[in-house]
């Protein structure tokens, strides 16, 4: 039997447990609220860049080598996970979601970008050809980062790198909820054409179409990589929030056992002592 | 004229404006354009410069880097890459970028003339802007 002096390191060391995942608990908490303001405050930037681009594209037959399907079916997969774990299965499940998409033969020698450590520790143990890894990113997010990521994807893909660029990335749906997504990120996917407000009006064009829509195409993919890492990271924190909260509880169930146990245990040797005192005075009486 | 002209200004990371007003000058890259309710559809590309809109007779104005407008007869909408308010603008740290930029243009080669010649406009108009801050 457990002596008491034990149980008692033991729930010591599970309450200081506890108060880490808590403290964790509330750390992604904080920071989910502020990925959520971001995600609310990036959006109408990319509705209305979609709008705009969709009307664009809806009125003008000029094309442009960022819109062109190709023949080839060599592909670029962007992969984000988060660069910290003790969040779940956050990561995990996204991981095998990607792998399962890189074996299914979708796509001729795909490359990955994996952005996130978990993504990149991931990836280079499979040992898939990486096109450029992304460590430190998803830890502070900013438009810069956004910006650079797509100008070096729009340049691989205007090189004739990839024919193809699609990112997986978990979207943000609720605390408990988060969504696997596959999205094409290049060649850019005309957004499909939201009700138009003045259908049968030509457009005055400053300076041409083609201009504008040369402008408007990498602006759209740079839009796009960022709302997946904004999104990425609304979820990972909701994915810790919930994951640290269980182990909260389960801190608190293992606390709850264990002093159960080391009280009874205690009041077992009390009962022990009192026998052996009793039976001792019962002896002499004798 | 017809009814109000809806502004609307969004950058990558904020709604900056979102309100009715009577007119809005532009800065095009093709020059500076000014927009009254019920004007032409008109998509532009916008350059370096100071937005100007007007309700009841009182000038704001915002200085812009970069984007885009879509103009209908009842609404604009400004997708800038930097827009900033007269009351946000660091007035020492635009006058160091403008002498920066005028030092850097004596010297610079092809490749970077242009990022210093935009470099320097934004300063200008940086300052230029602030000139409007409200007392």
């Amino acid at each position: 039997m457990a002596n008491t002096r034990d149980l008692r390191r033991r729930i010591r060391s599970v309450k200081g447990t506890q108060q880490i995942t808590k403290a964790m608990k509330m750390v992604a908490a904080a920071k989910l609220r502020r990925a959520q303001v971001r995600i609310l405050q990036a959006r109408p930037y990319a509705q209305t860049l979609s709008r705009v681009l969709a009307s664009l594209a809806e009125r003008t037959e000029h094309t442009h080598p960022l819109l062109q399907q190709r023949e080839g079916r060599h592909a670029w997969l962007i992969v984000i996970t988060s660069d910290k774990g003790l969040c779940g299965s956050f990561n995990h499940n996204l991981l095998r979601y990607a792998a399962e998409l890189l074996d299914s033969g979708r796509w001729e020698s795909p490359e990955v970008v994996p952005i996130g450590k978990k993504a990149v520790d991931f990836f280079s143990k499979r040992g898939d050809p990486i096109v450029q890894a992304e460590r430190e990113v998803m830890s502070n997010i900013t438009a810069a980062e956004g910006r650079r990521i797509a100008t070096s994807l729009i340049e691989g893909f205007s090189a004739g790198r990839a024919d193809e660029i699609w990112v997986v990335y978990s979207r943000f749906l609720s605390l408990i909820r988060h969504e696997t997504m596959l999205e094409r990120v290049l060649p850019v996917e005309p957004p499909a054409g939201t009700q138009a407000p003045l259908p049968n009006v030509d457009y005055i064009y400053e300076p041409d179409p083609k201009t504008l829509l040369a402008e408007l195409l990498p602006r759209q993919v740079e839009v796009q990589v960022q709302t997946a890492l904004y999104d990425s990271s609304a979820a990972e924190h909701a994915a810790r929030m919930t994951a640290m909260d269980a182990a909260t509880k389960n801190a608190n169930d293992m606390i709850d056992r264990l002093t159960l146990l080391y009280n009874r245990t205690r009041q077992a040797a009390i009962t022990k002592e009192l026998i052996e005192i009793v039976s001792g005075a019962q002896a002499l009486e004798e | 004229m017809s009814g109000p002209l809806h502004l609307e200004v969004v950058t990558q990371s904020r709604r900056l404006l979102d309100l009715d007003v009577d007119e809005v000058q532009l800065p095009g890259t093709l020059g500076a354009l000014g927009v009254l309710p019920g004007h032409t559809p008109l998509l532009t590309s916008l350059g370096i410069g100071e937005l100007m809109y007007r309700t009841d007779h009182r000038e704001s104005y915002l200085a812009i880097q970069w984007g885009f407008a879509e103009v209908l007869p009842d609404r604009v909408t400004v997708l800038a890459a930097v827009a900033e308010t007269p009351e946000e603008i660091d007035v020492t740290e635009a006058e160091k970028e403008k002498e920066e930029a005028e030092a850097a243009l004596k010297t610079v080669d092809m490749v970077e003339l242009e990022k210093m010649r935009a470099k320097l406009q934004m300063a200008i108009t940086r300052l230029q802007v602030a000139r409007h801050r409200r007392a």
